[in-house]
């Protein structure tokens, strides 16, 4: 079986890959463009680690298939940073400790910019909501909030 | 090192908040975890799994997978050589080699829905996907028991006809029991009848999943020449190797593994799955295989902790002090022995200084995954029950439930039932706190309940190197050997930054894969600020003492007259002589004319690790018409010996506390009548998530440990113990039934509001 030539853009970037029909696009991200700042945790849409933006939508990405990208922008972690300038998400979860093993990391800071991006000024239960898509094994959530709380009033200024 | 305990010094870098320095790459991406590796060339490998919970293999044939175009390699038990029977210790960190090959893939029986029964490699997933289907496996399904109880019973199918229970004298017939572990101190019925109250109350526990988001992910790459590279997702890939060359017949020298990243463990990272596997195919395919598992076979295939049966009878006399506890534990091991029976009989009453105990406890195989450590393994089920219970007789007696803590406290000088007598520790000085904590003092509205609890663990000393080199531009590498699961190597550059008296950022940590250091065991057992934090001071003190040694030639003076001070080598005093003090990158600057480079090393078996004593305090609200329980207040007390990186300390605290949550609430293994997990994913095996939890309050008590140059005790594990009894308390005290089962999922919360209102009603 042929497999699917795809032309997309990804960080800004365009690329091409080739995958199969059944081929989500976690795996073509990973596996095909080989970036693999966005993780597996589930493969079901559960646990958020694959989080990416798909023409600004936030979405699991093992929940969408490689095809469904042609024509798309996709934004993953590697493109949170401008060049060495840290998102002041990235800044606040480093100051904020609100990481342990970090696996979860990219996921929670790709929905926490959707988050902010929506609501600029979030309550504390607003946040948690919106992460509850976002599993964290590690911290018990509080760092992680502290710090999405903290970049929310850093950004209102 | 006790000698220098550098307690009453000012510090300029251990004790604050430092950025972690493998921060960036994970908040960039760029971090490499087990399956983030890419090989030219590499295979992909999936593994074959029993839907069976229990079954005879007769044959397998593997022809047709082998057929397919693209499949490079398949392997089935007879690939792997057979292995004799070890010795004790058994428990989840410690496995039989006979019982470790047969747990990585099935030899005679399958054992477990979701064993291991083949592998293959291809060139794509979806080949190895495909491959799969292709494999015909002829069972002949057998009787399975997945409870733990009624696998105790005469009757109950038996998984290993030559296993006779230890510790029962004459046994003939063969039984799920491997063993009856027995503890005592002092005179239990003695101390019974001295008793003024005297409770007993059975409780039951599920099998919970550590949860580590990262399923586990290696590559095997071996090579025509023998040599073997493995990467891997690992809690101690030292350990791994060692056991990797046993399982395949390999030298260990041949074999190095390097440890990726890990996305979380808390025990369940220590056994191997898919590593030998992956060998094993790579050396038939001659190509690199990468394994990494679904969430679905991390579930199936892959820890859990144990689930419980545990019967407790405390006496205590009318003003709350314990005179007789007497317990008896029933732990499932899974499909081969090794709960962690040992490790709650050492801890389950130590947090407290009692005359008589007495503890019998079970470990007991089933048709279920072999057990593998979770924080603190083994503990949290007796803590449930032994809390359980002072909690009932603090309120029979109208005590408050801190005073009879207070009463019973373990203090300096206390022997615990393992007889292990203690040094200075802060129970009593955490109670005190509890009950001047303003959570304590806050007032509760209807249907809300308070629970308190409080726990111990005794923590692991072990084996662990470090190498520091000091670069000629003043920067160092610090070389250590534990994966860095929560941020230890932000400890141990700041113990090294500490010692050299240089800024936290000039030192690089760096974790060394098996062939570049010495031995270091698991990270595990709370031990890795402990025992390598001992050897990271000890390497970076022998580097020191090169550099004074150094600067003392330089000066034309004895080294003994040479002091080192904040970066610097200095003369002792005044009476030395005028000299300029030397800089670390003065000093490595001369090596080519003073010797060669510097550089520090340590090779340890730490002991003197102290334990840690918690006490979680929980507010609660349960609305008596749904079942659901919802957290309004959670504070975490423990005695943390010194907090090295207190962010890192607090997140220990506040992430244990929550694993325990969703213990105690929410998380179980549930099996179909054949003998299926059937809540084998994310959705149907509720973890906690942001919106269940408020933020976790955390107090840490520094009673330092005298055994560490800085006091460290280690944190990890002590705060899994306290949450599910503290829990239930809060549960209780809210609805005002007892509760001895978990989860205390909604509908068992209902069920029994409801029984409670028919038993008034009658």
């Amino acid at each position: 079986m042929s497999r699917h030539h795809i032309s997309t853009t990804i960080n800004g970037d365009s690329a091409e890959f080739l995958c199969d029909t059944d081929e989500s696009l976690l795996d073509c991200i990973r596996n095909e463009l080989h970036m693999t700042g966005t993780k597996e945790g589930c493969g079901t849409g559960d646990c958020g680690a694959c989080s990416v933006l798909l023409d600004g939508r936030l979405v699991c990405s093992c929940l969408v298939l490689g095809v469904e990208a042609a024509g798309k922008k996709i934004d993953t972690i590697e493109g949170m940073a401008q060049g060495d300038k840290l998102h002041p998400l990235q800044r606040n979860f480093l100051e904020h400790a609100a990481l342990q093993c970090g696996i979860c990391t990219p996921g929670f800071l790709i929905a926490a910019r959707a988050l902010l991006e929506k609501n600029p000024n979030p309550t504390e239960t607003e946040v948690r909501f919106w992460l509850a898509g976002n599993l964290c094994r590690c911290t018990g959530y509080d760092k992680i909030v502290r710090a999405v709380m903290a970049t929310a009033a850093e950004l209102r200024g | 090192m006790p000698d220098d305990i550098k307690l009453d010094k000012e510090l300029k870098v251990v004790g604050h908040r430092n950025v972690r320095p493998d921060g960036m790459d994970k908040v960039t991406g760029r971090a490499k975890y087990g399956a983030d590796l890419i090989l030219p060339g590499m295979l992909y490998g999936r593994v074959l799994r029993s839907p069976h919970a229990h079954a005879k293999i007769k044959s397998i044939d593997t022809s047709a997978a082998e057929a397919l175009p693209g499949v490079k390699a398949v392997v089935t038990g007879k690939d792997f050589p057979d292995q004799p029977k070890s010795k004790p210790p058994y428990g989840p960190m410690i496995q039989d080699a006979w019982d470790a090959t047969r747990n990585i893939i099935a030899r005679e029986k399958v054992f477990y829905d979701g064993h291991c029964v083949a592998a293959v490699a291809a060139t794509s997933d979806s080949i190895a996907k495909q491959a799969l289907k292709l494999i015909k496996v002829d069972y002949q399904i057998l009787p399975h028991v997945i409870d733990p109880i009624e696998a105790m019973q005469p009757d109950a199918p038996i998984l290993h006809e030559d296993q006779f229970t230890l510790g029962v004298e004459g046994a003939t017939k063969p039984s799920n029991v491997f063993r009856i572990m027995k503890a005592a101190k002092g005179d239990v019925d003695k101390g019974f009848a001295e008793a003024d109250l005297i409770i007993e109350r059975d409780f039951k526990t599920k099998a919970v999943h550590q949860g580590y988001i990262e399923p586990h992910a290696c590559v095997g790459n071996a090579s025509e020449d023998g040599n073997v590279e493995v990467w891997t997702s690992t809690q101690g890939h030292f350990v791994s190797r060692n056991q990797l060359a046993n399982l395949l017949g390999l030298p260990v020298g041949k074999i190095r593994l390097t440890s990726s990243e890990i996305g979380g463990g808390f025990g369940g990272k220590i056994p191997m799955y898919g590593e030998p596997l992956a060998v094993r195919l790579s050396q038939k395919a001659n190509r690199p295989v990468k394994i990494v598992m679904t969430r679905d076979e991390t579930f199936r295939s892959t820890g859990p902790t144990s689930g419980s049966h545990v019967w407790m009878k405390i006496g205590v006399k009318n003003d709350g002090r314990i005179v007789a506890a007497d317990a008896k534990l029933y732990y499932e091991a899974g499909a081969f022995k090794g709960a962690g029976i040992a490790a709650a009989i050492g801890c389950m009453f130590s947090e407290y200084d009692l005359e008589n105990i007495r503890i019998e406890g079970y470990d007991i195989v089933s048709n279920r995954p072999k057990v593998a450590a979770y924080r603190a393994p083994g503990v949290p089920m007796a803590a449930f029950a032994v809390e359980g219970v002072i909690n009932q007789i603090a309120k029979k007696l109208k005590i408050d439930p801190v005073d009879i803590r207070l009463k019973n406290a373990a203090k300096q000088g206390t022997v615990n039932v393992s007889g292990i007598k203690y040094g200075p520790i802060g129970f009593i000085e955490l109670l005190e706190k509890v009950k001047a904590h303003p959570h304590y003092n806050t007032k509760l509205e209807k249907n809300q309940g308070r629970g308190f609890a409080a726990g111990y663990w005794m923590h692991a000393g072990g084996m662990s190197c470090a190498s520091v080199n000091i670069q000629d531009d003043g920067t160092v590498t610090l070389i250590e050997g534990n994966p860095d699961i929560g941020g230890s190597r932000a400890s141990m550059a700041a113990m090294a930054a500490e010692e050299l008296g240089i800024p936290f950022e000039k030192v690089r940590p760096i974790i060394a894969d098996t062939s570049s250091l010495g031995f270091t065991f698991l990270t595990a057992g709370s031990r890795t600020t402990y025992a390598t934090g001992m050897a990271v001071v000890e390497a970076t003190r022998h580097a020191i003492k090169i550099c004074c040694e150094r600067a003392a030639a330089v000066w034309g003076v004895t080294p003994e007259q040479v002091k080192w001070e904040d970066g610097h080598a200095k003369p002792a005093s005044a009476n030395v002589g005028d000299f300029a003090p030397l800089s670390l990158s003065e000093l490595a600057k001369k090596a080519p004319m003073m010797g060669g480079p510097i550089a520090g090393h340590s090779e340890i078996n730490a002991t003197g690790q102290g334990p840690a004593i918690g006490g979680h305090l929980v507010d609660v609200e349960v609305d008596p018409e749904t079942g659901f329980v919802k957290l309004l207040r959670f504070t975490v007390f423990q005695d943390v010996g010194r907090a090295i990186s207190p962010d890192y300390v607090e997140g220990q605290l506040q992430g244990g506390a929550i694993q325990g949550l969703g213990w105690a609430l929410n998380e179980e293994y549930i099996y179909n009548d054949k003998g299926q997990l059937v809540n084998a994913g994310f959705l149907d095996y509720r973890m906690p998530v942001a919106s269940d939890v408020p933020m976790i309050g955390t107090v840490l008590i520094e009673e330092p440990n005298p055994n560490h140059p800085y006091g460290v005790r280690g944190v990890g594990e002590t705060p899994i113990v306290p949450p599910q009894a503290a829990v239930a308390n809060a549960v209780e005290n809210a609805i005002g039934i007892q509760m001895s089962e978990l989860p205390m999922s909604p509908p068992k919360i209902l069920r029994a509001i409801a029984a409670d209102r028919l038993k008034a009603a009658e």
